[in-house]
């Protein structure tokens, strides 16, 4: 531990910022580093709110449910408002063909190894899109409870599904996007009789995280909890 | 994954800032990163090596300051760090609280150098 410049431990050997050196100054920054992206996200929010499209970022693991509750939701939503979908995957078209015989509109990114989308994947695949007659968009990030939490889209509302086979202990490990969210969906309400997930444990670790989230619990499956998941989104819409 | 990305926005905003002030080198960056944000600082510090060569930050040093994840107890205002999964505060054992600290990413400063 260097003590004199208060910096955390290093294995490696290191200068010190404040060693006065000749002709060496030092120079206060304090950027983001992601403001790059902050500025495109800013540039998607104002375009979105200019064609009155509410866009919801939908988020979790691979395998939580994220297309199979899109496609109940459209299905359900047919006739009241025009959902429009951006799928984010690594590789491959196979979730946005999935959505496409809903006869929503669909624009697939594939990131090529990339763990999350950002927002100037989400401007280009924007352009794609017949943005005059969609709302709500929804965009399906990459599975990953990790790294898409970090980068703006420009989207109003985020949202984290959780599946109940994921287990509820899942805040503790990956409290960034529990508190980040603004409503958290448990999918696959139709498991609990085989699994041993605590949903009253669930409820009150996000109420100690983030209590402003409402937590919804649902299965598209069985259609379990599905008016909740609509009327939140009509509501907000 | 993401790290080689985002150490490419490092750069480019350290040798912004270093051309503005009329800097020839680079020779530290500091980075403040908190442990709630999902970046690791060995990766960056590999894609920093890769990416320096050749620019004004050949050389530098990469210096990481962490920021562990704090809380404010809802119920006391005691301000505390989350021990694992034990997220009880230490003074009123209410669970969790608003997070305060650890979503830190971003460029402290750097350190310059002119050659004259």
């Amino acid at each position: 531990m260097c003590d004199p410049c208060g910096c955390e431990d290093h294995v490696h050997k290191h200068e010190h910022p404040h060693e006065t050196e000749t002709g060496a100054w030092k120079i206060p920054v304090v950027q983001k580093i992601l403001s790059a992206n902050d500025q495109a996200a800013l540039e998607n929010r104002e375009h979105l709110a200019a064609h009155n499209i509410t866009t919801i970022n939908i988020m979790s693991s691979p395998g939580a449910g994220k297309t199979t509750l899109l496609m109940a939701t459209i299905a359900a939503l047919e006739g009241t408002v025009r959902v429009g979908v951006i799928e984010g995957d690594v590789a491959s078209q196979v979730d946005a063909e999935r959505i496409a015989t809903t006869g929503a509109p669909v624009v697939q990114i594939n990131t090529g190894g990339g763990c999350h989308l950002d927002a100037p994947m989400v401007h280009r695949a924007l352009h794609a899109l017949p943005l005059a007659e969609i709302d709500p968009l929804f965009i399906e990030n990459v599975g990953n409870l990790i790294c898409p939490v970090a980068f703006d889209l420009g989207q109003r509302y985020k949202v984290a599904l959780l599946s109940v086979p994921e287990g509820h202990d899942k805040p503790y490990k990956y409290p960034a996007i529990f508190e980040a969210v603004d409503l958290v969906v448990v999918t696959k309400s139709d498991l609990m009789p085989y699994l041993d997930f605590d949903l009253d444990a669930f409820r009150k670790l996000m109420q100690s995280l983030n209590p402003k989230a409402p937590v919804l619990f649902l299965s598209a499956q069985t259609g379990e909890g599905m008016a909740d998941w609509l009327g939140w989104i009509v509501e907000n819409v | 994954m993401h790290e080689l990305a985002v150490t490419e926005s490092v750069l480019k905003i350290a040798i912004e800032h270093a051309e503005q002030a009329g800097a020839e080198r680079i020779t530290a960056v500091t980075l403040v990163i908190g442990d709630m944000s999902s970046f690791v600082d060995d990766s960056i510090q590999f894609y920093f090596d890769l990416l320096t060569p050749g620019t004004l930050a050949e050389g530098a040093q990469l210096h990481f300051k962490r920021i562990a994840i704090q809380f404010r107890c809802r119920s006391c205002e005691e301000e505390f760090e989350p021990r694992g999964m034990d997220w009880t505060c230490p003074k009123c054992c209410a669970l969790g609280g608003t997070v305060i600290a650890g979503k830190e990413f971003y460029i402290e400063s750097i350190v310059v150098k002119s050659e004259e």
